[in-house]
């Protein structure tokens, strides 16, 4: 073992330090590059989404960020065993599944009248047997306003209201409309189709496009919908002036205690060539659909005191069977929940949401 | 087998630089999949298992850590410096212990099934509790930040070690042969 050398001397230090710092510099910038935390004005990232949606209305601690109006519904999926071979998942063979759901109405306020929300929403947990789950978060418009998550924040940007008029500024509105023309059809949707006067007799569509896998391996892109025993009537325009701003859960109380509420969840199979990665594009009404099962929908509870309130309805969590699409929505919707999931639940747990707990705080 | 009183044995070394990567790359997993709208899929989907991964490996690691004396550090390193190799080594211990155990503690919390790959779950730590979930994701996303820190300051010593000390302590970890402490810098 030899004696050990003399120290290095400063000038022969300054370098290896320069370089221990330049290494650590780096891979701290990145981290917080990756983190969105540098250059986060640069992109989009999930947490600028929320914030957008977040301030385009006053904040509602405690509550959704979108749909943050709704009620707990509680119920049985049945599956008819049709879907069984397209997709290896527990639920389509298993005769039934229970289900926690919720059923809202588009926006971001919870006290929001009904008869002014022009979407209705139905968001469902279906928990088999072998422990795994199925969560959907469906919307009663038949198709996306956008293709991407960008075309969402710019529409989220456009119809912030005016601190001035309270509404949103149609100069900027115009201008989203050149960016992104899809959401025409939207907006036509809007305009034209009726509305319905119940949230038991509404279509809920699924939107964005998913893969069924087969128990060969065999994947087959599909969309589907929730499709009701109901039938659809409309609300007319006198009943959407003189309604209760919460009738659509009184219509629903009751009709529960008349009878269950009852869906059929069609599967609809894209062909080749179909827009499978671009939920503004609706596939062509001719192809064909299985249907997998029914949902019968028993009871309901508020969401204050409800079990629907602390599940975030990702429609990502998927079992084996059926995996998520390149949909850029898709990831986008799942990305966004979750923030509004862990931005809420923090605000439970501070005390600070009164008004979306049953007992003003943790349950 | 490598072995001497100077030198990190081989499965120390092993554990020592898989869990490196494996760490790193969760790091930069974790805040890219919570910032990003269009990859957040596949990095959680790879966070979860990864995540399991290192609670094993670190129980292994910390198993044999403890039965298994690591070289000494070179006699006349500062105190304080060695009381920060020391300090700085058992927070990573704990921290690469406990960010698993969070992370599987916080989906119980928060009413999330804990998917490995297919079909394979973990069973929930906790029952549901938004109190618990929202409290275990702040640790969670904190411990992150600490164990990233720390880790930086554990890369800038060893580097310190191998180029300024020149003492050995790096190569006790990464050099390829066995060597005495002090013996310096011929093939690190």
């Amino acid at each position: 073992m030899s004696a050990p050398p003399p120290s290095p001397t400063p000038a022969r230090r300054g370098w290896p330090l320069l370089g221990i710092g330049v290494i650590a510099a780096a891979l701290a910038a990145a981290f917080a590059w990756t983190a969105g935390w540098l250059g986060g004005a640069t992109r989009l990232t999930a947490p600028a989404m929320t914030d957008a949606i977040e301030a385009n209305g006053p904040p509602h601690p405690g509550f959704r960020r979108a749909h943050a109006k709704g009620v707990c519904v509680t119920g049985v999926f049945r599956s008819s065993g049709q879907a069984a071979a397209l997709s290896s998942a527990r639920v389509f063979r298993q005769a039934e599944t229970p289900v926690l759901g919720r059923l809202s109405i588009g926006g971001g306020d919870p006290h929001g009248a009904d008869a002014q929300a022009r979407v209705r929403s139905m968001a469902l947990l279906l928990r088999t047997d072998d422990g795994q789950q199925w969560r959907m978060a469906m919307n009663s418009f038949p198709f996306f306003v956008v293709a991407t998550p960008e075309g969402f924040h710019a529409q989220t940007l456009a119809s912030r209201p005016d601190p001035a008029t309270g509404k949103p500024d149609p100069a900027r509105m115009a201008a989203f409309l050149e960016r992104h023309p899809e959401a025409r059809r939207f907006q036509s949707w809007a305009r034209s189709a009726p509305w319905s006067d119940s949230w038991g007799n509404t279509q809920y569509n699924g939107i964005n496009t998913f893969n069924l896998v087969a128990e060969d391996g065999r994947e087959r892109a599909v969309r589907w919908s929730m499709r009701p025993h109901l039938p659809f009537a409309p609300l007319s325009p006198r009943q959407r002036e003189q309604a209760d701003a919460d009738f659509l859960a009184g219509d629903l109380a009751r009709r529960l205690a008349q009878g269950p509420l009852r869906w059929d969840l069609v599967l609809t199979l894209a062909a080749p060539g179909d827009p499978v990665d671009d939920p503004s594009q609706p596939w062509p009404a001719s192809r064909p659909r299985v249907v997998a099962g029914t949902l019968s929908l028993t009871a309901a509870q508020p969401q204050a005191s409800g079990a629907c309130r602390d599940i975030n309805y990702d429609p990502l969590i998927l079992p084996t069977g059926i995996r998520g699409s390149d949909d850029p929505i898709l990831a986008a919707r799942s990305a966004v929940y979750s923030q509004s999931f862990n931005r809420r639940e923090r605000e439970i747990s501070r005390g600070q949401a009164p008004d979306a707990t049953a007992d003003g705080g943790v349950r | 087998m490598n072995r001497s009183p100077f030198s990190f044995d081989s499965i120390a070394r092993l554990l020592h630089w898989l869990m490196a990567l494996m760490i790193l790359a969760m790091l930069f997993i974790g805040v890219a999949m919570v910032a990003s709208v269009s990859q957040r899929p596949w990095l959680i989907a790879l966070h979860r298992p990864l995540g399991a991964a290192i609670l094993v490996l670190a129980i292994w690691r910390l198993v044999h850590r403890l039965r298994h004396r690591p070289p000494p550090l070179p006699a006349d390193l500062p105190r304080w410096q060695a009381a920060a190799a020391l300090a700085s080594h058992w927070l990573l211990y704990a921290l690469m212990l406990a960010m698993p155990l969070i992370g599987w503690a916080m989906l119980s919390a928060g009413n999330y099934p804990i998917v490995l790959f297919g079909g394979v779950q973990l069973p929930p730590l906790l029952a549901p509790d938004p109190a618990v979930y929202a409290w275990l994701r702040d640790a969670h996303g904190w411990g992150a930040r600490l164990l990233f820190a720390t880790v930086l300051l554990h890369l800038s010593a060893a580097l310190y070690h191998a180029w300024v000390r020149r003492d050995g302590v790096f190569a006790s970890m990464a050099g390829s042969r066995a060597r005495a402490p002090v013996d310096r810098g011929r093939d690190a």
